[in-house]
């Protein structure tokens, strides 16, 4: 190994809500960021440089945020860097960040993804800032209904993915979405949105925060030392290909495929189904879980939905996916992918809490953009690699 | 001491690793007030550039970072369509910083570190022609405090020009002379937009002002553009071009964002930078991101630029400003000095935000020949 291994020491977020309308959003990343530091042992001194993530700024009305956002994250003096890679930018913002420290130009890195959805609306934004959007459900669903139709899968498979997630969800109290009586006959019942997506089988708007502390190879260590177990990276890759073109499987798209092969082979896995032992994957409509399992090759093709079926992905399931309650429960967008990142982190460190899965050694984390053709991904371990 | 006398020191304690960086090629577009192309045509055409120069394919990239601002842009994701520039099938492993170009090698530059990935394109485009930056730019400050006051670039960039005459740090003479010497510059260099405009400095100063105490003269034109580097690690450079640019530092800072709460006189970040990225020592060319006549005199003085440093030979952002691209500029341009020129130490400079908030810093050098030093061409561009 060439470059310096790298620690995750600190994890923070913040409670992810409709509205978080007693914080600015200098309020919103300082509250996670401190967490993040408070966890790590670490004072904002010990930061040598900060990466901000988030999807586009006209979601607030506030170009180029990071800025302003200098004075909130202690940046006077340190370097300032600004992620944006669609939906995947949570999770691009923590491998940037670990670049960082591979690289050996930085040895703590602040890691910061967050959105204010309340402050405007994302249903303009992600029509490209035109009237009329049909919105990212009313753009997935005509390939979820492809997926159902290719692979036989039935429609209550959906619904079960909303309600599972939903329950993890009241295992966590960051999680924005806390409904205690979740059931199938709720989801399907509740509106069609984009057919086949009714409403429960649909992600929130949300306004949140996820931050990670991140060190080299003797913080990690020394962390370690001190009773606080890191999650060490084992790979990381980056994946990106056209929105559209003749011959392309929106469905199972070949950068997700190419970006998990490629940290499974940075983290030695080769047998994902079995050397992984959970996996928090970017799933804010019910069916992206199945659709995912096939994508990253954790299921065969056309076996996602059994894997589901079966309960196997539940949280008592030998495959948990989405401990936290996933996107479908809290999603501020640009943090959606780093809550899936320090989610998987956390889990390995076995500080999950109440979603703490058992035995959790090595965790998956993804997340995905625009039209499913972006993908940020990272593997951690509870051992060093 | 002389830049010359420094640069000698430098050359001898440079010994190339198979973990150094360099530029190996650069092409921008010409800086024009409307380019009919579009971001991803502008792109195409630069990246196409570059790669020949150095008969590189697409297929030969490990890594692509583009920069680029959605607002300029007038969209969300306005970055998306611009994959096709690098053609993202099959797929492609590349980033996008909602930065300037320069930013976007500095993660190219990063991602080369971390040792698996030999090649790297870094981009940076923008079309500023198609928006009104002045109404615009007044969205990328504190959204609770400043934004509403409205304050765009030139009346911010007109309060730091008056601090720093009634500091005493410069006359609005050495302004209009920083004025002048860059449109001499610009009319010799295609690249430029702001060609064969007034030169003498008493007629500028005969102007009236735009914003007290900025003329025209002191404003950068409105434009678009875009550029591309090539990265190489390690030996790789060397065999693709005569003459690498190796980037010997590269670092970036911050500041406190209210221009209210520093000195704008002074520009700390750049300081930082400069001395991050190893100090100026042996500069002959620096090529600076001053959209101002103001910001140049604060920059030079910051990094402690020596009397016969050759500052923007390219003419500068104040004759060619295609935003988000124009820090990529600089680099690229310091870059040529040493690719085309046979220069041995040139420093490049990047900024972002109001008055100078945030600041990158490139310094770059080139081997010594076998037979002593490179014989400079004395073509400033």
């Amino acid at each position: 190994m060439t470059h310096e291994r790298v620690a995750v020491v600190g994890i923070g977020q913040t409670k992810h809500k409709k509205r978080r309308d007693d914080l600015s959003i200098a309020g919103l990343v300082r509250e996670a960021a401190q967490r993040a530091l408070d966890d790590a042992r670490m004072t904002w001194s010990d930061i040598d440089a900060v990466v901000i993530g988030k999807a586009p700024d006209i979601f607030e009305g506030v170009m180029k945020p990071e800025l302003y956002l200098s004075d909130a994250l202690g940046g006077a003096g340190k370097p300032v860097f600004r992620v944006h890679t669609a939906g995947s930018v949570g999770g691009s913002t923590a491998i940037v960040a670990s670049h960082l420290i591979s690289s050996r130009v930085h040895k703590r890195v602040l890691a910061v993804a967050w959105e204010k959805q309340s402050e405007g609306n994302a249903q303009f934004g992600l029509g490209g800032g035109k009237s009329g959007s049909i919105g990212a459900g009313g753009a997935f669903a005509p390939w979820i209904r492809a997926y159902i139709q290719k692979s036989g899968a039935p429609e209550h498979i959906g619904w079960q993915v909303a309600v599972k997630d939903r329950q993890n969800a009241l295992r966590n109290q960051y999680a924005h979405l806390q409904l205690k009586d979740i059931s199938i006959d709720k989801v399907r019942e509740s509106p069609m949105m984009w057919d086949p997506l009714h409403f429960l089988e649909s992600c929130p708007s949300s306004d949140g925060a996820g931050a990670i502390v991140l060190t080299d190879e003797a913080g990690g260590d020394a962390a370690a030392a001190d009773g606080r177990a890191p999650a060490w990276i084992l790979g990381t890759s980056m994946r990106s290909e056209p929105s559209s073109f003749n011959g392309r499987d929106p469905i199972r798209p070949q950068a997700g495929i190419d970006c998990a092969w490629d940290v499974y082979r940075q983290a030695g896995i080769t047998d994902p189904r079995r050397q992984i032992d959970v996996a928090e994957l970017y799933v804010p409509f019910s069916w992206y879980e199945p659709m995912w399992l096939e994508g990253h090759d954790i299921a065969p093709v056309g076996e996602g939905w059994k894997m589901v079926d079966r309960g196997e992905t539940a949280f008592d399931g030998d495959f948990p996916v989405n401990p936290s309650g996933g996107v479908l429960s809290s999603n501020p967008i640009g943090a959606s992918g780093m809550l899936r990142f320090l989610e998987a982190a956390l889990q390995v460190r076995g500080a999950a809490g109440e979603h703490q899965v058992d035995g959790a050694k090595v965790a998956l984390a993804q997340a995905y953009g625009a039209a499913a053709q972006y993908f940020a991904m990272w593997a951690v371990g509870a051992d060093k690699p | 001491m002389t830049a010359r006398q420094n640069a000698g020191e430098t050359r001898e304690t440079a010994v190339r690793q198979d973990s150094d960086i360099a530029i190996v090629a650069t092409a921008q577009l010409p800086a024009v007030r409307r380019q009919e192309l579009t971001e991803t045509e502008m792109l195409l055409m630069v990246v196409d550039e570059a790669l020949d120069k150095v008969g590189l394919k697409r297929s030969d990239i490990g890594f692509s970072c583009q920069g680029s601002c959605d607002y300029i842009s007038g969209g969300t994701f306005s970055f998306v369509p611009n994959l096709d520039a690098m053609g993202a099938w099959p797929p492609i492993h590349e980033s996008h910083v909602e930065m300037d170009g320069a930013w976007a090698m500095y993660e190219a530059w990063v991602r080369l570190k971390h040792g698996d990935i030999d090649i790297a394109v870094a981009m940076g485009s923008g079309k500023s022609s198609t928006g009104d930056p002045a109404a615009m730019y007044p969205l990328e400050l504190d959204p609770y405090y400043l934004a509403p006051l409205g304050l765009d670039p030139v009346s911010l960039a007109a309060l730091q020009a008056r601090q720093l005459i009634e500091s005493g740090k410069t006359t609005e003479r050495e302004l209009a002379e920083i004025a002048a010497r860059s449109r001499r510059d610009a009319a010799g260099n295609p690249n430029q937009q702001v060609r064969g405009a007034e030169q003498d400095v008493d007629k500028l100063l005969a102007e009236g002002y735009l914003r007290n105490p900025l003329r025209k003269s002191d404003l950068p034109p409105i434009s678009d553009g875009a550029c591309a580097v090539v990265l190489v690690r390690g030996p790789r450079a060397a065999e693709l071009t005569e003459r690498p640019a190796w980037i010997t530092g590269l670092d970036h800072r911050s500041e406190v964002h209210n221009p209210a709460l520093r000195d704008l006189t002074d520009s700390a970040s750049t300081r930082i930078a400069g001395q991050r990225a190893g100090g100026v020592a042996g500069v002959e060319v620096a090529e600076l991101m001053a959209p101002f006549t103001a910001q140049e005199v604060i920059l030079r003085q910051s990094l402690g630029l020596a009397e016969d440093v050759v500052i923007n030979p390219s003419g500068g952002a104040l004759t060619g400003n295609p935003l988000m691209a124009t820090g990529l500029v600089r680099i690229a341009a310091a870059a040529d000095q040493i690719l085309i020129n046979g220069r041995s130490r040139t420093l490049g400079h990047a900024t972002s935000g109001p008055a100078l908030q945030q600041n990158l810093v490139c310094v770059l050098e080139g081997d010594t020949g076998a037979e002593g030093d490179p014989a400079a061409k004395g073509d400033n561009r």
